[in-house]
């Protein structure tokens, strides 16, 4: 009897020691698909694995309207999102996003202060890069944004993404700005640039997966496209290739949305999910670089797949990395609303 | 004729409105509804009533180069489904036997194909590299391939092919309607095939054109997917304008007043129409 009790009392203490830790979960979401999925075998169950975070999966490929409308109730249901850093930034300057916790957070007060600020980190690189059809060009393929503008040299039809954020940039490379020079942008001088090549534009571009078909099919001889895309029609043994050079570096970051239901926990999951370690698995599954640069000092990653990575030290040193805070503010919402008269006229 | 009904009558009535209250309920709570509150907000702001996401209209210069070019591309493709529809629904009606039926099913074959799958195979057979272009390339017609997808002329094409049984039903149904007595007596009076046709035929057939030029322009106005999988980026069009203000301004407002205004104006259209034939024969319930 008595050593019955003693059993129960002890099963009921440990049950209430372990109710916190099981009740330690959060909502993670990304932008679905194939991404998402090696996310959850690089980042997601290792971090389970390492913190005992139970993480529950949802996915959006645009969580910003969902962020807005999850937070005007005051009870959002996700806890952390993987985004564009500029959602971030501007749903943290709207009240949106919780400030992270860095206190608490040692691995991400330890990144660099540019892959971070109050809102995110920087959880996930991929780069806009300049990809052309190899059989088109051969031996000497366009390897600069001034190749790309330059049709006399590099006769061919081309694309373009039909949207300001790395266009812009890619525009005012062509027209000689120095990568330490970009920001803040000289918006005028790019579009000017623009002007120039848009008569030889063949399609604007909406989405990654149409970027790709169109230089698979040789729809395009060059286009801008995001490095994973055009990797992936490689792989499959289309004629493309694409250059690390001049690209431009963007990440995706994490935030935490405001009163956030396992706000603790959150912040928690981001310090380790940020952990170099835990970070280094991402090559293994996806043509996307870390978000901690300190990865590529674990040995985990390969020499031959850290040139393969849009962020590896190497290939970084060759691009411009793209400013979320110039493209949150007041004068990048400006560049946006001009982009539709520009392509339209 | 007098306003006292009896009982019988207003019964009938009471049964009437029973019997409609279903479809009323639908229409209210899921067309009428969202109408209502799509207009209140285009009249909101951050800071209440506003009239900013109208003022865009006179400001921002995409708005009208919007609107101009689906226009224009509804215009074109009116045009278009005239000059192949016509002639179709006239062999369909003018034909005996099985033929009507042949034909008409094959107008309408395509229709049972998902949007997004025909806009796909018109990319297909029209991309630079495509089967129009490898065909005409290798039978010497043209030493260059043509530019004939990402830009107006593969949307046009496109929605052309999507729209075309709009114009062709109801041509078809007024050809049908049309007496073949008439254009005997035509014949009778002395009249050659061309002058018949010209002089009895065509006229009649007019109400089938209107009301099938009405139905392609008026659902050209609303294509999305179309013009942004074949349009190339170049092809901007109202329902474009619509998504597009959703990212930049980040305002439901901003969005629903274009559609307001895109809606005032088809209701216009249907006013302009019905003063030349009644609405319900655009329709094809009369």
């Amino acid at each position: 009897m008595n050593i019955k009790f003693k059993t129960t009392a002890l099963t009921a203490l440990a049950l209430c020691l372990a109710g916190p830790a099981l009740a330690a979960e959060i909502t993670f979401v990304s932008q679905g698909g194939a991404y998402q999925e090696a996310q959850t075998k690089a980042i997601l169950d290792p971090v389970t694995e390492k913190t005992g975070i139970t993480v529950k999966q949802d996915s959006s490929p645009d969580a910003w309207p969902v962020l807005r409308t999850q937070t005007a109730t005051g009870k959002p249901i996700w806890d952390v999102i993987d985004t564009p850093t500029k959602d971030c930034i501007r749903g943290g300057e709207q009240g949106m996003i919780e400030k992270l916790d860095i206190a608490n957070m040692p691995v991400v007060a330890a990144m660099p202060a540019e892959l971070r600020n109050d809102w995110s980190v920087a959880y996930e690189f991929y780069s806009s890069v300049l990809a052309y059809n190899a059989d088109a060009y051969g031996d000497n393929p366009p390897q600069s944004w001034a190749d790309f503008w330059d049709v006399e040299k590099f006769p061919g039809t081309r694309a373009l993404r039909n949207h300001p954020l790395a266009t812009l940039e890619a525009a005012l490379m062509a027209d000689g700005v120095a990568p330490a020079d970009m920001y803040p942008m000289d918006v005028d001088r790019a579009f000017k640039k623009l002007e120039e090549i848009k008569p030889h534009i063949n399609v604007w571009w909406t989405s990654g997966a149409q970027s790709a078909q169109l230089l698979a099919d040789g729809e395009v001889d060059m286009t801008m496209a995001w490095n994973g895309r055009v990797s992936a029609v490689k792989a499959e043994g289309a004629a493309v290739d694409f250059t690390y050079n001049q690209g431009i570096l963007q990440y995706t970051s994490l935030c935490v949305l405001k009163g956030a239901p396992n706000r603790d926990t959150a912040m928690k999951f981001i310090d380790a999910a940020m952990s170099p370690e835990i970070q280094a698995n991402f090559p293994e599954y996806i043509d996307y670089g870390p978000g901690n640069p300190a990865a590529y000092d674990t040995g985990k990653i390969s020499a031959e797949r850290a040139a393969e990575m849009p962020n590896s030290p190497d290939n970084a040193a060759k691009q411009v990395l793209n400013s979320a805070e110039w493209w949150s503010s007041p004068e990048g919402d400006k560049a946006l609303e001009r982009w539709a008269a520009f392509v339209q006229q | 004729m007098s306003n006292a009904s009896t009982p019988e009558e207003r019964r009938e009535r009471r049964m009437i409105l029973l019997l409609l209250a279903p479809a009323l309920i639908v229409v209210g709570l899921l067309l009428i509804t969202p109408l209502v509150w799509m207009g209140w907000q285009s009249f909101r702001g951050p800071e209440g009533f506003t009239l900013a996401h109208y003022a865009r209209f006179f400001t921002d210069t995409v708005y009208l180069s919007s609107f101009v070019q689906t226009f224009r591309i509804a215009f074109l493709v009116t045009i278009a489904a005239i000059l192949i529809g016509y002639p179709i629904a006239y062999v369909a009606a003018k034909s005996q036997g099985i033929w009507p039926p042949i034909i008409l099913g094959l107008v309408l074959l395509p229709f049972w194909t998902s949007v997004l799958v025909r806009a796909y195979a018109w990319l297909i057979l029209l991309q630079r590299r495509g089967i129009v272009n490898t065909a005409l390339t290798k039978a010497g017609v043209i030493d260059q391939p043509l530019i004939l997808v990402n830009n107006e002329f593969g949307t046009v094409m496109a929605t052309l092919h999507i729209l075309l049984p709009f114009m062709v039903l109801p041509l078809y149904a007024t050809m049908k309607k049309i007496p073949a007595e008439l254009e005997m007596a035509g014949a009778s009076l002395g009249g050659g095939g061309g002058l018949v046709f010209r002089s009895v035929f065509l006229p009649l057939s007019m109400p089938g054109v209107i009301a099938g030029s009405v139905l392609v322009f008026v659902l050209t106005l609303g294509f999305y997917i179309t013009p942004e999988l074949l349009g190339g980026g170049r092809t901007f069009l109202v329902s474009m304008l619509v998504s597009r203000n959703i990212e930049i301004y980040n305002e439901w407002g901003a969005a629903s007043s274009i559609s307001v205004v895109l809606l005032v104006m088809v209701f216009a259209i249907f006013r302009l129409a019905s003063m030349i034939i009644p609405f319900e024969r655009i329709m094809g319930t009369k």
